[in-house]
């Protein structure tokens, strides 16, 4: 049937193309000119539309430096570990913003990685029948459809409130420890790690998921012919042969927790300055542009926002590109 | 399947039961938020949604009693999703046929497919701040066209990269026959090729928009806000995502309680956008 319909399109254009060269003279010749013209035009057109889409990352790294330009030109390198940021002093320092970035987007990672990896095996392997396995895979990969500052909202709103009980007595019976060791008072470092957690987790769980999926089965009987019970199967045999995908989806997991704006913006309390508590509020790389970069007059100020950003741009690069070469050499390996 | 391991040693039988336990426990736990957030929206939203939130520009602050909504916010995001895909979509469908039809395998094409990637995995506010850098500051103005902008920045990779392998999932052999009755190139692409992907390139195409429609952190100093209705394009605009984020932390309940409404309508526009998507999808 495929081919019934091709030919017949081919034959109408074909129809009023030749209509009109019929009135030229070198009717032979023309069609093939105009079809090899057309088609030359067509081809560059295609490459240098791939040629804007691929140099994009370049122009960010280059408007953004150009931009940051006064702020690296002032503060070199020292600028990522100095701890002072001063607006009116034109004192710019990054790493109050580095250390919350970090912390944050490691606390989403412990706390997304198992439950990830859990969705992951329970939605791929036999463990439940299919029909709760789709659902629960759909649902999944829903929670990355909704926008980042309706989390937020719902972050604020509902999240924070219910989980300050929780808080207050992890400060009441683990104050002793240093990460405990400061009276909560609703956001947080840890309110904005659990929400990024929330985020991060369909990004973990289908690139795990995928992983698992491409394992082949000779794998697994091998196992089950050996005697192994499936859970046996899934930790010493599929869960090993699937490690670079499942430490890829964590990476890939991180850089996004790296990038996330809103939502942490929204909960995370945007107080400047470097604490080991987990329960008090921190400030990330993300949240200082969102919340300085719409009245930010100063050029040193643009600047250093701009040294931020460009900062932010490199860290993500490494962190993705690591996380690209992680799944491809698994899906070499598989 | 589950015959063969009947008669077990009852540690093992405990292991197996206790991590499918386990594995079905945590999926659950992953499920609450999603659950929560839904109806957080629904409850909290659905009592403020009405003709006046639709309709009405946003009430100055402190007045109760003069018609509130987010009309104009719903047509700046309308009109920034517009501006994002009348350039994104030309730009990463030409791509991506560029990527599957003659680049293939060459190292141009792989260095341009790591690049989009690259920028797919970027930070949106990151693409925000490029659009600040190209547009903002040189017209010394925040406008929604620099919010389209930084949208379709955004947009340009899930096109590219989604399309591409619709592209490919063409059989080869169709091409061929488009080639042996004598088509050339551009002619086998737009008329056998594409034809033949466009539900596809639809699905892709969709689903940038949805992702676009929700984004907020290349819009907050862009496209900035404004109370006021959209008149130019060269002038800041409203967006729903920027109306959620700066009433959400406004110390006024009824502006609170329009930013709740606002994110059921802007749930509303991004599930249906992506369940049409995954309609379309289907028809394949």
């Amino acid at each position: 049937m495929g081919f019934a319909v091709a030919p017949s399109t081919e034959s109408s254009s074909l129809l009023t193309s030749s209509s009109t060269d019929d009135s030229l003279e070198n009717a032979g010749k023309l069609p093939f000119l105009r079809t090899l013209l057309g088609d030359g035009g067509f081809k560059s057109l295609t490459f240098v539309a791939a040629l804007i889409a691929g140099a994009v990352p370049f122009f960010v790294v280059a408007l953004i430096s150009r931009d940051a330009w006064p702020a690296i030109a002032k503060f070199g390198l020292p600028f990522l570990w100095e701890q002072d940021w001063n607006i009116d002093e034109s004192i710019y320092g990054a790493l109050p913003y580095l250390f919350g970035s970090l912390v944050s987007a490691f606390i989403a990672l412990v706390l997304a990685l198992p439950i990830g990896v859990a969705i992951a095996i329970v939605t791929s392997e036999r463990v439940l029948p299919p029909w709760v396995q789709i659902p629960i895979a759909f649902l999944v990969e829903l929670i990355a459809a909704i926008p980042s500052v309706i989390i937020g909202l719902w972050g604020v709103f509902v999240f924070t409130p219910a989980i300050n009980p929780f808080q207050e007595f992890l400060y009441a019976r683990f104050g002793w420890l240093p990460i405990f060791n400061t009276q909560p008072f609703g956001s947080s470092m840890l309110v904005a790690g659990i929400i990024l957690a929330i985020m991060i987790l369909p990004t973990i769980a289908a690139i795990s998921r995928e992983a698992f999926l491409a394992i082949s089965a000779d794998l697994r009987n091998g196992a089950f012919a050996l005697g192994a019970t499936q859970w046996e199967t899934i930790i010493f045999v599929t869960m090993p042969a699937a490690i670079s995908g499942i430490l890829g989806g964590a990476t890939l997991g991180l850089g996004r927790a790296l990038g996330e704006t809103m939502a942490v913006t929204m909960v995370i309390g945007n107080v400047a300055g470097i604490d080991f508590s987990l329960l008090s509020p921190g400030s990330t790389i993300p949240s200082i542009l969102a919340n300085q970069f719409s009245e930010a007059l100063d050029p040193l100020h643009i600047g250093a926002l701009m040294y931020l950003a460009l900062v932010l741009f490199l860290i993500t690069l490494g962190v993705n590109s690591l996380a690209i070469f992680m799944i491809r050499f698994l899906s070499r390996n598989a | 399947m589950r015959d063969a391991f009947a008669p077990l040693a009852p540690s093992k039988k405990l292991f197996n039961w206790s991590m499918g336990t386990l594995g079905f426990f945590l999926s659950v736990v992953a499920l609450i938020p999603l659950v929560a957030i839904f109806w957080s929206i629904v409850s909290k939203g659905l009592p403020h949604l009405s003709l006046d939130t639709l309709t009405q520009l946003p009430a100055p602050a402190g007045l109760t009693d003069v018609p509130n909504g987010f009309a104009n916010a719903i047509i700046g995001t309308v009109a920034m999703v517009a501006i994002a895909a009348m350039i994104s979509l030309p730009l990463g469908i030409l791509t991506a046929i560029y990527l599957s039809e003659f680049g293939k395998q060459s190292a141009f094409a792989s260095w341009v497919r790591f690049m989009v990637t690259i920028l797919s995995a970027a930070p949106s506010i990151v693409i925000g701040v490029f659009a600040y850098a190209v547009i903002v500051l040189p017209f010394q103005s925040f406008s929604a066209i620099a919010g389209g902008f930084a949208l379709s920045i955004l947009m340009l990779p899930l096109v590219a990269l989604a399309t591409e392998e619709s592209l490919k999932s063409v059989p080869n052999s169709q091409r061929m026959a488009s080639a042996a009755l004598g088509a050339g190139y551009a002619r086998t692409t737009l008329r056998i090729v594409i034809a033949r992907a466009l539900p596809g390139i639809i699905t892709s195409g969709l689903l940038a928009i949805a992702r676009a429609s929700g984004e907020t952190a290349p819009l907050i100093f862009t496209a900035l806000f404004s109370q006021g209705w959209l008149e130019s394009f060269f002038g800041p605009s409203a967006s729903l995502s920027v109306l959620i984020y700066n009433y959400a932390s406004s110390p006024f309940s009824e502006q609170n309680d329009l930013a709740w409404a606002a994110a059921l309508m802007l749930l509303i526009i991004v599930l249906i956008t992506n369940l049409l998507s995954r309609w379309v999808a289907s028809k394949r």
